[in-house]
């Protein structure tokens, strides 16, 4: 079940001036939380030839086991795995960099493919990068129904939708022990944007629960405006201190908050440790309600809980160890790192319905508690450079 | 207004290709003198190497395409030394131990200079590092070249045939 | 702040940029390549590991609303 494309843009960055060093990471993740368990793979593969081009090529899968809320209450628990495949390649002229990547995801009802674009220029001696992005997106998505056991895709339900997005990066080197970002990002989706799974629901009091339930009703389009800035300082004593806020805004009335503040330490040689803390705030779309008062009550109706108002904050600690290979002199720098982050979700205005469902009449419709969120994203890799 | 938005990307894509490199040196002037310590210990001018071919590197041991240029520097140091050429490597950083540190398991044969204040490095109005400065026998600036990818030891080899015979 | 005034900064930014960029008088810079030994230590790289950074932006941009805007290129030794 995939309420929004997995557009991530996984190209991997250029460094202008410099081609990105060769290097081989593979990646174990796992998320834990609300009834979900996604864990998987991830291997990253970077590679110069010549000097001018790199090539970058990456394989991700989340392999999802779901009994999450939104499933208990309108579904049944359900896995699946999606796979993703991309590669890009990288040009270096003088203090240009041109890069070029596709993206291909695949589950059984959502197919992604992303194309991206970027041009990277190093001004003002060395010390201005200024980086153009563009990609573009287009999914086709499906609704699994069960047929005599079996899972399919629904004959009668394809939808597309179509991304865009546009980005400007800057990255200026403030000090000689500072360097500052501002990133911008304008993004806009088309097409079919909602989830075929999710429901809304509504007062309606000739049903035991108080509620009955309604698909939702999602606009066709979305326009989304992002802006952030960073700061990193490399304090005296050899660590690093950074520091990132962005501000984010869309047509559907979401406004969010999003700061960072990360601390790594190279320690004893062979070790580095990284803590960082992430708060996240996050005003309800306009067309967002945990309960709606009747049915039909507006055109567009939603009760994702990605679109509702909700604070979150993220600790997250990473510990890396650099070591050698005697015998393979080729491997010029190897690690391997451990990371945990614990995220916890408070929703401002998303209930957790299954009070009601599984206890109706003791707990009414719109007065269950407020649904909170802890999870729990552990990551394991070994990084080679070569 | 999505085609005025992306109108913007293009326009800038436009004045980024417009944008050349800004060039700036010390070519065609007598090289500026200046006197530092050597990894011997001892003080180093350049007006000892006087009447030879001098080529001065700014490296330091952070700068990857320093590292991977060196070793090719001390070939050519090798190749030409009895010829009357020298090369000098200044090294920019204010503290030696990572140079030193990396100069022993990378050893080069050609002298080793420290510029902790980068005093020499604002001389020579270093842009780029690594920097390769070829100066002739009677002491002036011929040859300014910024960073190194492979291959670019061929164009120290000319230069440094082309003074060597003067 | 709004969506127009996101724009508008937005836009101020890249003009501000273009207008450097076309040819006013070349500003100095105030780092010197000889300079840059903090900035070319790995650990000021402004992202150290590409294959979790993704991962961790794909684990929120699943939850949550918002997203863009995660990363930028730059920095480094500046070396070439």
């Amino acid at each position: 079940m995939r309420l929004l494309a997995a557009l991530c843009l996984a190209g991997v960055p250029a460094l202008a001036g410099v081609l990105p060093e060769d290097r081989v990471d593979v990646l174990y993740h796992r998320y834990q939380g609300g009834g979900i368990t996604v864990q998987g793979p991830s291997i990253l593969v970077q590679k110069r030839i010549g000097d001018h081009f790199a090539v970058t090529a990456n394989y991700y899968q989340d392999m999802i086991s779901s009994a999450s809320i939104d499933v208990l209450l309108s579904a049944s628990p359900y896995k699946e795995t999606r796979t993703q495949k991309s590669g890009g390649v990288e040009y270096l002229h003088g203090k240009t960099t041109y890069s070029a990547g596709l993206i291909n995801s695949v589950e059984p009802d959502y197919k992604a493919n992303t194309s991206y674009y970027s041009v990277s220029q190093d001004m003002f001696g060395d010390l201005t990068t200024v980086t153009l992005s563009y990609s573009r997106g287009w999914d086709q998505i499906y609704r699994d129904i069960k047929v005599n056991g079996v899972i399919v895709n629904d004959p009668t339900f394809h939808q597309r939708a179509d991304h865009r997005v546009y980005g400007l990066s800057i990255s200026q080197i403030l000090t000689r022990n500072m360097i500052g970002t501002l990133n911008y990002q304008f993004s806009s989706d088309q097409g079919y944007l909602a989830s075929p799974y999710r429901l809304i629901r509504y007062v309606d009091p000739n049903n035991p629960v108080g509620y009955s339930l309604a698909p939702q009703v999602y606009p066709n389009t979305r326009t989304m405006d992002a802006l952030s800035t960073s700061l990193k300082y490399y304090l005296p004593y050899r660590a690093a201190l950074t520091g990132k806020y962005r501000y984010f805004t869309d047509s559907w009335g979401i406004i969010a908050h999003t700061l960072q503040v990360d601390y790594l330490q190279p320690i004893w040689h062979h070790w580095t440790l990284d803590g960082n803390v992430r708060y996240y705030r996050q005003g309800a779309a306009s067309f967002y309600s945990d309960l709606f008062p009747y049915a039909n009550y507006s055109n567009y109706m939603a009760r994702d809980r990605e679109l509702a108002a909700f604070h979150s904050i993220t600790l997250g600690f990473e510990a890396s160890y650099a070591f050698s290979i005697p015998r393979a002199s080729w491997i010029q720098k190897s690690s391997a790192t451990l990371s945990f982050d614990r995220m916890m979700i408070n929703y401002l205005d998303y209930r957790n319905a299954l009070y009601s469902k599984f206890d109706p009449g003791v707990i009414k419709a719109g007065e269950e508690p407020l649904y909170t969120l802890d999870a729990s994203i552990f990551q394991a890799y070994v990084s080679l450079w070569f | 207004m999505r085609n005025r938005i992306a109108m913007l990307p293009a326009l800038l894509l436009v004045t980024l290709a417009l944008v050349l490199p800004t060039w700036a040196g010390v070519a065609e002037v007598p090289a500026p003198g200046f006197t530092l310590q050597s990894s011997d210990g001892k003080p180093v001018s350049l007006a000892q190497f006087k009447g030879d071919v001098v080529m001065i590197n700014f490296w330091a041991s952070w700068c990857g395409p320093c590292r991977q240029e060196m070793p090719l520097l001390n070939d050519i140091y090798k190749q030409y030394e009895a010829m009357g050429f020298t090369l000098l490597g200044v090294n920019v950083e204010p503290h030696a131990s990572a140079a030193n540190a990396w100069l022993k398991k990378t050893p080069v044969s050609y002298p080793i200079l420290y510029d902790p204040n980068s005093q020499v490095s604002q001389l020579y109005q270093v842009q780029a590092m690594p920097t390769t400065v070829i100066i002739d026998r009677k002491g002036i600036v011929r040859f300014v070249h910024s960073g190194y990818l492979p291959g670019d030891e061929n164009q120290y080899m000319n230069s440094i045939r082309a003074l060597i015979v003067q | 702040m709004s969506t127009r005034t996101v724009r508008t900064v937005a836009l101020l930014l890249a003009a501000a940029l273009l207008a450097l960029v076309s040819g006013c008088a070349p500003i100095e810079p105030w780092v010197k390549p000889y300079e840059r030994e903090h900035l070319a230590d790995p650990i000021m790289a402004l992202d150290r590991n590409p294959v979790s950074s993704t991962y961790l932006d794909h684990v929120f941009e699943t939850r949550e609303g918002a997203r863009g805007a995660t990363g930028a290129v730059g920095g480094g030794c500046g070396c070439n």
